[in-house]
């Protein structure tokens, strides 16, 4: 079994993870109780990865970092390094790949929340801010766990965009996915068996852990 | 008058329902306000409007001389600078908090510890509002409510989500709590006995409109209009013409399908087709047949049915036109009211109230 790629994966996963916490809550609460008429448009754009072939978004994304793009060269400027094919290239890139992951249970997890709930605690003086952090996240934090749990499995088995992106470089940016699809090329079956078997156990535990929390995975829009 | 709630403003909710409220409350005379009306009339959306939860499409909105909303200038102040309670009809606890959390979500811990134990609420503290019953969560919203020191209590429908008997119970025991407070309030309804109950002064209702106000027992006794008066639930509303007029009396033509009679009324200037408003009652029922005063209205009819209503009985008479009398079930028992049986209806002068006919 390929353990550094494991870890690298679990490294990645777990860092998509947390900035896609960061990114998607605030999203998700804007999404839901935003008035505006065109918000179908982020919407559409935030989903667009579960349509779109990975290749594509992977192609797209090694445009916009490729030093010679306005991107590319202000991240070179900034770090004096590069974006594809690096740690931080893949990361970025699986945080774009998983946003809806995110951002669709913790929006329908915040849509699910009595909306008088809110208007209660308005009324009793409370900032829209501080009745997100005292009422919204406590009640969603199923949903929110939804969220994390499944932006993590699907970092965590991402292939296309991370070999359009990432290439194959050992420690650096060869994933699970990218371990296994070496290790079949190379003929080498006993060890992409193993890591295959890895990979499926936890995705297994993953959604059985999912649905425990009592939420459905693919859960629709928020209707409102 | 400064000490006046006054709101004028207009919200149209569908092309063919439009909320224009003009509503004046005087909060000095007036500690509990009842909004009374029939369901759809617009009363919680015009309490939205007040909390600052719907943003009328014109007026303003005045509250002891601050302006809550004025729509010329753009101005609109959010919910958290109304400090205006809100009460919602399931009372819309916070579910992840306890008792005790709900209460001092927007208090100091002391200010809520004092009104965990004035409402009675020290010993669930530590319990979750799904535990407790629909009375406890009423007193455990009311106290949240007060906790965060409000200035004005709006109350959609505090009593419906109880189940009967406790709601009898519980109006006054809502009262008094209302009154203990200081905290003028504004309590929508649509029962009767509830708005008779709770309130010091009436704003009826109908169609989106306020389209009477005054202290209660005055819009109860002289509704203004056709529409109040049905809504507000006088049982008597009979079609007349007035046929005369002399020393402050007005002599009225009431006609029904199966008859007509006269009687009299206290003139206030109506003129050409009215109403004819008369409470249940305030219609006596006697066997004597004999004119005994001239300034008694005397209607000779016959019992169609009489039905016990605890501890009242509402008769049901044909005098050529329904008329139904309340009377207690004693004196319908020593009457010995039976159907067929031909008695007399009493009513008088001063209880009897014109509304105007047009526009109904």
């Amino acid at each position: 079994m390929d353990w550094q790629a494991i870890w690298l994966s679990v490294r990645l996963a777990a860092s998509t993870t947390v900035i896609l916490s960061a990114l998607g809550l605030p999203i998700a609460y804007w999404l839901t109780f935003s008035p505006r008429r065109w918000k179908f448009l982020v919407e559409a754009l935030v989903a667009l990865p579960l349509v779109l072939p990975p290749t594509v978004l992977g192609f797209y994304l090694l445009l916009a970092m490729g030093p010679r793009s306005p991107l590319g060269a202000l991240y070179a400027k900034l770090t004096g390094g590069m974006l594809p094919f690096s740690f931080q290239g893949l990361l970025v890139a699986s945080v774009l790949y998983s946003f809806p992951f995110t951002v669709q249970p913790v929006a329908a997890a915040f849509a699910g929340v009595d909306r008088k709930l809110l208007e209660a605690s308005w009324c009793l003086g409370v900032s829209r801010a501080a009745t997100f952090r005292r009422v919204i996240v406590p009640l969603s934090l199923p949903g929110i766990a939804t969220g994390a749990i499944l932006s993590f499995a699907h970092t965590l088995g991402e292939f296309g965009v991370v070999l359009m992106v990432g290439g194959n470089i050992a420690g650096v940016t060869r994933t699970v996915s990218i371990s296994i699809y070496d290790s079949v090329q190379g003929l080498n079956y006993g060890a992409a068996a193993a890591t295959s078997l890895f990979l499926l156990c936890v995705s297994f535990s993953v959604l059985a852990l999912t649905y425990a929390l009592g939420r459905r995975v693919w859960t629709v829009w928020p209707i409102n | 008058m400064a000490d006046q709630l006054i709101c004028q403003c207009r919200k149209r909710l569908s092309k063919a329902f439009e909320v224009e409220a003009d509503l004046r409350i005087p909060l000095d005379r007036a500690p509990v306000t009842v909004l009374f009306g029939p369901s759809g009339s617009g009363k919680t959306t015009l309490l939205r409007m007040l909390a600052g939860l719907e943003r009328p499409d014109a007026g303003s909105i005045v509250f002891r001389e601050t302006a809550w909303f004025d729509g010329a200038r753009a101005l609109d102040l959010p919910p958290q600078q109304r400090r205006a309670g809100f009460l919602f009809q399931d009372y819309a606890l916070f579910p992840h908090l306890t008792v005790a959390e709900n209460v001092s979500y927007a208090a100091p811990r002391e200010t809520a510890g004092k009104l965990l134990d004035a409402f009675g609420l020290a010993e669930l503290a530590g319990s979750k509002p799904r535990a407790i019953s629909g009375g406890q969560q009423q007193r455990v919203a009311l106290a949240r409510a007060l906790a965060a020191a409000p200035a004005l209590l709006l109350l959609d429908e505090p009593l419906s989500a109880l189940d009967a008997a406790t709601r009898s119970r519980t109006r006054h025991e809502l009262r008094r709590m209302l009154l203990a407070s200081g905290v003028p309030s504004i309590v929508v309804t649509h029962d009767r006995m509830e708005a008779v109950a709770l309130g010091d002064w009436m704003a009826v209702m109908v169609d989106g409109r306020i389209r009477q106000s005054g202290p209660v027992q005055e819009v109860f006794g002289r509704p203004a209009d056709l529409q109040v008066a049905e809504s507000v639930g006088v049982e008597n509303v009979l079609s007349a013409e007035i046929v005369g007029r002399e020393s402050g009396l007005l002599l009225l033509r009431v006609s029904g399908p199966a008859g007509e009679a006269r009687i009299q009324c206290v003139d206030s200037g109506e003129t050409g087709p009215v109403f004819a408003c008369i409470r249940a009652e305030d219609v006596a029922i006697t066997r004597e047949m004999h004119q005994v005063s001239s300034a008694r209205n005397r209607l000779a009819g016959r019992v169609r049915s009489v039905i016990g209503e605890g501890a009242l009985a509402r008769v049901d008479l044909d005098c050529g036109f329904p008329l139904v009398a309340l009377v207690t079930a004693q004196s319908a028992g020593e009457l010995g009211l039976r159907e067929g049986e031909r008695v007399s209806a009493v009513v008088k002068a001063t209880a009897v109230h014109l509304a105007a006919h047009t526009g109904a």
